[in-house]
């Protein structure tokens, strides 16, 4: 039983990760209506970026979570102003290939440069040790990831469903001209709304950069179970990826303890399940 | 025109009359084919170093001097047995290439290994870490070069269970090596003295190992051995720290780790592992002047691993035979009975020799990984611990299920 408590518990912290990165791609595919695959990618120069503030600059962890996010949110608007902007009105599938190839060029370039085993960043002095909580020990730098990401997922929930920016963006992607008439600058909001999602992706890059190797390949390994989650959840629900994405990694987590060898593919099977059952995902609205 | 038309016509023959006699047994052209993990976990290791490896010791080798005309290709296998078995079948049949060098990941080797025999071609595994490649599934097409699963269990297990770790718990890569590297230890921790209290099979290339991590921590084993490698040990390594598995009392085992990943670790987190290779850069003077040159050519300043170690060593003996046999047979057999037949001696693994069943045999190294204070430089790394010789560090010829062993 106190094993099971445990194992729960670390799939809640694999979940932080899951729902952050969905949040992100449901966000941009919400606003954009672009099916974000470079994600994975800058989710791996946020982690890149807090590598270089801490190891050329000097800035620590607490700054680069501030930092990184900033940064890459900026790179990620010149991609939608130089790139992605053309594909407005065209079928998903020219922004994800678009994607997909940005996300292999970035890749590519960082496994160049830093090859294939990744780079060393330290968890910080103030979030080192752990707690016994009598069913398992629980590493502090754990538990902060938990509750961060959680906070800034329902902040994230709350500005787009609950204020007048939120409520103007909303509108935009439901008649994009009648917005414009009454003299908001829609495609500001887009470029802005893309560096959001960008940002989340990038400050999960940060987050996770203490746990796992600063790898070139880190996004690729996960983006294609996020990719699950997202379809899992419904595409384009802000809240139904956050929730999803944080029962997939309790699920998964729960796997690895009964079943380890099926850790990896689990969330695919029940993405087919929940396909079956309902096509447009557990919160989705039918398109 | 009469005259220069003759000329060509003269040239013509004299061309086609080249072409026949490059097809008999004195043809000296060789081609090398390094298929190996070029963009995965297992491409610091390997990867683009191996085939800096065999293009070093083409050169080095001197044998463009005696004529000989070397090509070197190489692919990416992805750590794939189906992309893996492809590209060899095409390199085989469309490239002609005479020997495949690397061949990391023991699934992608056991693959390869059944169509070189089928195609009479040849192996030198350099990468792989399954004992199979010597023993049930042993071939006369294949040399094992570097380091195996047993040989890994031996030092490594039988080392600590001597310190007194009588109690273990394994963290296993589901696929053929980790399932080898497993069995292997087992059989060697029982026969210690030991007990192994359970295992855990976690998938190849995970990002995340703290479920199996608490699953080892629940087991109370003195000892948490690592059947894995690569970017999955050291991500294992880098979590069981912050999990506290270390300062709660077990130790962690790395059965299978190299330089790439003691450095992609960091001193700090990974000081005071102990593990065994058969290569270090910082063994002797020959092993040193090959690591600095290695080193200056390679991207980001790498020092060798013993997987590339391997394919330079490998490659050179290689020479060394095609030499003797004044041609290239192009018949794979027959060139690695050749090989066989020779005592191997290089600058980066010393004298040895290789076996019967493939399976060529040095000294095997324990090593301790020093603390940040003891290491002197970039890449200094290691401490040597002890030294299994080598007639005693690989499986005994009387163990073995080779067929081609004659008992």
């Amino acid at each position: 039983m106190q094993a099971l408590y445990a194992q729960l518990l670390v799939g809640l912290i694999n979940g932080s990760f899951y729902a952050l990165l969905s949040l992100g791609l449901a966000v941009i595919f919400g606003m954009l209506n672009i099916i974000n695959f470079a994600h994975g990618a800058l989710y791996m120069m946020g982690a890149f970026c807090a590598y270089f503030l801490l190891n050329l600059a000097g800035i620590g962890y607490w700054w680069a979570l501030l930092i990184a996010p900033i940064v890459v949110g900026i790179f990620g608007m010149i991609l939608e102003r130089t790139m992605l902007k053309w594909l407005t009105g065209l079928d998903h599938l020219y922004g994800l290939l678009l994607t997909f190839g940005i996300a292999l060029i970035v890749q590519g370039v960082f496994q160049n440069y830093f090859g294939s085993s990744g780079l060393p960043y330290a968890i910080p002095d103030e979030l080192k040790g752990g707690m016994n909580l009598g069913f398992m020990f629980l590493p502090v730098y754990r538990g902060w990831v938990v509750v961060f990401s959680l906070v800034v997922c329902l902040a994230t929930w709350y500005l787009i469903e609950r204020t007048q920016l939120g409520a103007y963006l909303r509108a935009a992607t439901e008649n994009p001209t009648l917005v414009r008439a009454f003299g908001i600058n829609v495609p500001r909001m887009i470029t802005l709304t893309y560096g959001l999602g960008v940002g989340l992706a990038a400050l999960a890059g940060v987050l996770s950069a203490p746990i796992n190797q600063v790898r070139p390949l880190m996004g690729a390994d996960l983006i294609i179970v996020v990719f699950a989650v997202v379809v899992i959840g419904g595409m384009g629900s802000i809240m139904g990826s956050i929730i999803t994405g944080f029962a997939l990694g309790v699920i998964e987590g729960l796997t690895k303890y009964f079943y380890p060898e099926a850790s990896n593919t689990v969330v695919f099977v029940l993405m087919v399940l929940v396909l079956l059952v309902k096509p447009t995902g557990l919160t989705g609205r039918a398109a | 025109m009469k005259p220069k038309f003759i000329a060509q016509l003269l040239l013509g023959t004299a061309l086609l009359v080249g072409a026949a006699a490059g097809a008999r047994a004195d043809d000296k052209t060789i081609k090398i084919g390094v298929l190996t993990d070029n963009s995965g976990l297992y491409a610091d290791l390997g990867g683009p170093g191996s085939t800096l490896a065999a293009q070093m010791a083409i050169e080095d080798s001197g044998m463009a001097a005696k004529g000989w005309k070397i090509d070197l290709i190489s692919a990416d296998h992805q750590n794939k047995p189906d992309v893996a078995t492809n590209i060899a079948r095409q390199w085989v049949d469309v490239e002609k290439v005479d020997i495949f060098m690397d061949v990391l990941n023991s699934g992608v080797a056991l693959a390869v290994n059944n169509l070189v025999r089928e195609k009479n071609s040849i192996l030198i595994d350099t990468g792989a870490a399954t004992s199979d490649l010597t023993n049930a599934q042993c071939s006369p097409n294949t040399i094992h070069w570097v380091y195996d699963t047993y040989m890994l269990a031996h030092s490594t297990g039988q080392a600590l269970v001597k310190a007194g770790g009588d109690t273990w718990f394994f963290l296993t890569a589901d696929y053929a090596f980790g399932a080898a590297l497993e069995r292997d230890t087992t059989a060697v921790v029982i026969k210690s003295g030991g007990k192994v209290l359970g295992s855990v099979k976690h998938p190849l290339n995970s990002s995340d190992f703290s479920s199996f991590l608490l699953q080892a921590q629940a087991s109370k084993a003195k000892i948490i051995g690592m059947a894995n490698a690569g970017g999955d040990t050291t991500n294992t390594i880098k979590q069981a720290a912050e999990f506290g598995i270390v300062s709660g009392g077990q130790k962690l085992a790395g059965l299978l780790l190299f330089i790439t990943d003691v450095h992609a670790l960091g001193l700090k987190v990974a000081q005071g592992l102990n593990f065994t290779e058969t290569f270090y850069w910082d063994m002797n003077d020959g092993t040193r002047a090959f690591a600095k040159r290695f080193s200056e050519r390679s991207k980001n300043k790498a020092m060798p691993s013993m997987v590339q170690a391997g394919v330079y060593s490998g490659l050179i003996h290689y020479f060394k035979a095609l030499d003797a046999l004044g041609g290239n047979p192009h018949d794979g057999a027959k060139v690695v009975a050749k090989m066989k037949e020779m005592p191997t001696d290089d600058a980066l693994f010393g004298q040895g020799s290789i076996r019967a069943d493939g399976r060529k045999i040095h000294p095997a190294y324990l090593f301790e990984v020093k603390k940040p204070e003891e290491s002197k430089g970039p890449w200094d790394y290691y401490k040597l611990v002890g030294t299994t010789p080598a007639d005693q560090a690989f499986r005994p010829l009387a163990e073995s299920a080779c067929p081609l062993v004659k008992k």
